[in-house]
């Protein structure tokens, strides 16, 4: 019994421990800026929440998104799996700053949002899920406005 | 506990290219188990990665990511040996910070 309840003390201590290194750690990575946080161009998470993309589009500001040849949306005519249909979004548009990737007929349609810095590259290749057959819509915003490019992707078995 | 971000860095002509797959179920809340439970939803939320210091990517992901997301990008700059970290808090707040240098 002595031994159970010594084994238990040294058990909570390691684990205090452990818990503090942790919290060190955090702590570090928190001075240093290494945590994602609220960002600067990030969109309010209800546009993730949204289930038509209409009401995605209104919560990220770009209901009217005009069409653009500048940009490049491959994705694959067909997807046998929807758990896995490879995105890639190039964007040509001078000074592009935000890139997303929205599904029409997801039960969410915002996929991804990305917040491209100046010295980054208007690209984006990635890795999303697709529950049908559906439009998939790269939304860019380059100098302050929202451009668009859609191609629908047909999907054999859904991964939603 | 969450596994390291696999990363690979390689600089050339000026353009660093980066290369990433993040390790994590990204369940989407809508997946039923064997029983026919629904699976919660446990999803990466928010992604950033920073070139010595200072952010060149940042991202957002919803529910409809795939598992392990892959994530291609490039940025202007960046030498071999330069340290780039990617982190990302998911929606149970765990988070997780990882670090390769530029090759």
């Amino acid at each position: 019994m002595h031994e159970l309840d010594r084994s238990t003390i040294d058990g909570g201590r390691r684990q205090a421990l452990k818990t503090g290194v942790g919290l060190g750690l955090f702590g570090m990575f928190t001075t240093l800026g290494l945590l994602p946080k609220s960002a600067w161009a990030a969109v309010d998470r209800k546009a993730f929440d949204a289930k038509s993309l209409k009401e995605a589009l209104q919560a990220m500001g770009g209901l009217a998104p005009a069409d653009s040849n500048l940009i490049n949306l491959d994705v694959p005519e067909t997807a046998e799996n929807g758990a896995t249909v490879p995105v890639i979004v190039e964007s040509k548009l001078p000074r592009t700053e935000q890139i997303a990737i929205l599904v029409d007929k997801n039960p969410t349609a915002l996929v991804e949002n990305w917040t491209i810095p100046e010295g980054t590259e208007g690209f984006i290749s990635t890795r999303i899920k697709m529950a049908q057959t559906s439009t998939v819509i790269a939304l860019v915003k380059a100098d302050g406005k929202f451009y668009k490019v859609a191609k629908e992707v047909k999907v054999t078995a859904g991964g939603c | 506990m969450s596994n390291p971000t696999k990363m690979k860095a390689v600089a050339s002509n000026g353009v660093t290219e980066v290369r990433t797959l993040m390790q994590h179920e990204m369940e989407t809340g809508r997946r039923k188990d064997e029983s026919g439970n629904l699976v919660p939803a446990w999803y990466i939320t928010d992604i950033r990665v920073q070139h010595n210091g200072k952010t060149v990517l940042e991202g957002q992901f919803g529910t409809s990511v795939s598992k392990n997301p892959f994530l291609v990008f490039r940025f202007k700059g960046g030498k071999a040996g330069d340290k780039l970290t990617l982190s990302w808090t998911d929606n149970r707040g765990e988070k997780r910070a990882d670090e390769v240098a530029i090759s």
